[in-house]
């Protein structure tokens, strides 16, 4: 199996932690598909990541006027990827919200390919990282807009908090647009923890650790604002939160 | 109950405070006016702990605790406030869950229990109605799309519900429109002006003072305290520039 799997040569590898890759062995062949009928909604929600490495791959159509949602967390403390391609028909929505989190040393990393090959259909990505010892988090976010695909209204936001140095983001957004009267916005910021905010809450009595905490939530929170359910929504929170305060 | 002595600070190497003495009694008002680069905004800085902001000598007591031993939360938990020149906006973090932590982070430092969230947003909107804010906007995330004036209207809410004893207020009335600063003076008399608080007031105008009356007036220049008067030095500095004394 070895020899057939990806290097960093690969446009969509090229972040990939290969070693822990080759641990794994996947099988790069095998895809969860995911079909929602036209007018359809499928929500889904999946906190990833453990003590080895992970490679989720899912593959998902939506069909005319239907809508897909993907809630994840990447917490795990070995390589985690987790890799999403999505075919929409006429009109309908996908809705991703991703979060990666951690130390060590791992890479945990989102890649979503979006095809918008119908007109009208609708797209949104918000993935949140944070990050510190030496690990990395990545998202390589391909969308494609088909010829005939117009009106397409595509969007995909990435920020990074780095809380040490040491700790590295990569952002690869990559737009791909063979329609003219389409909407795609993305952006990428990878920045430090805010100190005039850090400031201002200590000077109204908030201790360090929590108001880190609070910046932290409020952070990784916009990843999680379009998911409807208040308690997957807190459940999302947690898993996140709680590498943070396993770090110490 | 505030006592500075001899106080020198830097920031980035730069010497802002240069043998800064002051000492504010409980029930006391002070101002303290200037002009630009005088070293105000640092002063409040260097009290607050902000980092960047380095202390070279001299010393700051509050209640006789050295403020310039604690790290900047504790210093909030010994009874000091900072009204800020520049509210900063923290997008994601309503005001009433910052407020309810910082209220009960210094609660549970000073050995007190804590306000439960009914407890809490009573008090919240009792303060909130004494500066004419409407309750919604503490609900929204800190300071985040908040007009100048509203901004600092909310600082005031802070101060209200934090109840300091003692607050640096910079330049709260900078940004405000004549009605805003009748409101924020009234809010600062009514929340500070008790025997046993204090507050120092920077400004750079002589107009907040007409609502909030100072006892003492102090003109700082090159990092230190020049001149020293009554209410009545405000409305001369107002007249004749600062010129006339720094």
């Amino acid at each position: 199996m070895a020899q057939n799997l990806p290097t960093t040569r690969d446009e969509e590898w090229r972040y990939a932690d290969i070693p822990a890759l080759e641990r794994l062995a996947p099988d790069l062949a095998q895809w969860t598909v995911v079909d929602v009928a036209a007018g359809e909604t499928h929500s889904q929600c999946m906190i990833a990541g453990g003590n080895a490495p992970e490679l989720h791959r899912i593959r998902i159509t939506v069909g005319e006027g239907g809508r897909a949602e993907l809630f994840a967390v990447i917490a795990g403390d070995d390589y985690t990827r987790v890799e999403v391609e999505v075919r929409l028909a006429q009109g309908a929505h996908f809705e991703f919200g991703g979060v990666t989190i951690g130390g060590g040393d791992a890479t945990r990393e989102f890649v979503t390919r979006l095809d918008h090959a119908e007109p009208d259909a609708t797209s949104h990505q918000v993935v949140r990282a944070v990050h510190w010892d030496q690990s990395t988090g990545n998202f390589l976010g391909r969308i494609h807009v088909a010829r005939d695909a117009q009106k397409t209204d595509a969007a995909q936001d990435f920020k990074a908090l780095l809380l040490e140095k040491g700790a590295t983001a990569n952002a690869r957004p990559e737009l791909e647009i063979f329609a003219d009267d389409v909407k795609c916005a993305h952006g990428a910021a990878i920045g430090q923890m805010d100190e005039a905010a850090r400031f201002y809450m200590a000077s109204r009595g908030i201790a360090p650790d929590v108001a880190k905490q609070l910046l932290i939530r409020a952070f990784i929170g916009d990843a999680f604002t379009a998911l409807a359910d208040g308690a997957e929504q807190e459940r999302l929170q947690n898993a996140a939160l709680e590498s943070l305060e396993a770090r110490a | 109950m505030l006592k500075i002595d001899n106080l020198t600070a830097e920031v980035g190497g730069k010497t802002i405070l240069n043998g800064l003495s002051l000492s504010v009694n409980a029930g006391e008002i002070h101002a303290i006016m200037g002009p630009n680069g005088a070293g105000k905004s640092t002063l409040s800085y260097v009290l607050g702990g902000r980092p960047g902001y380095e202390v070279t000598g001299g010393s700051a007591t509050l209640n006789g605790v050295d403020l310039l031993a604690l790290d900047p939360h504790e210093r909030a938990a010994a009874g000091l406030f900072l009204g800020f020149q520049y509210p900063v906006e923290i997008p994601g973090v309503s005001n009433v869950q910052f407020l309810r932590e910082a209220l009960n982070s210094q609660r549970k430092a000073r050995g007190e229990a804590p306000l439960s969230g009914g407890e809490f947003l009573k008090l919240a909107k009792d303060k909130a109605g004494l500066l004419k804010l409407d309750m919604d906007m503490l609900k929204r995330p800190v300071n985040v799309g908040f007009s100048g004036g509203e901004k600092k209207r909310a600082e005031m809410v802070h101060m209200g519900i934090l109840d300091p004893m003692f607050a640096v207020l910079d330049e709260t009335d900078s940004g405000l429109d004549i009605d805003a600063l009748k409101i924020v003076g009234a809010g600062i008399n009514a929340i500070m002006r008790k025997p046993d608080k204090a507050v120092l007031l920077i400004t750079h105008y002589q107009r907040l003072l007409d609502y909030v009356r100072p006892d003492f007036v102090h003109v700082l220049a090159g990092g230190r305290i020049v001149k020293t008067g009554g209410a009545d030095l405000a409305h001369m500095l107002e007249r004749e520039g600062y010129e006339a004394v720094a």
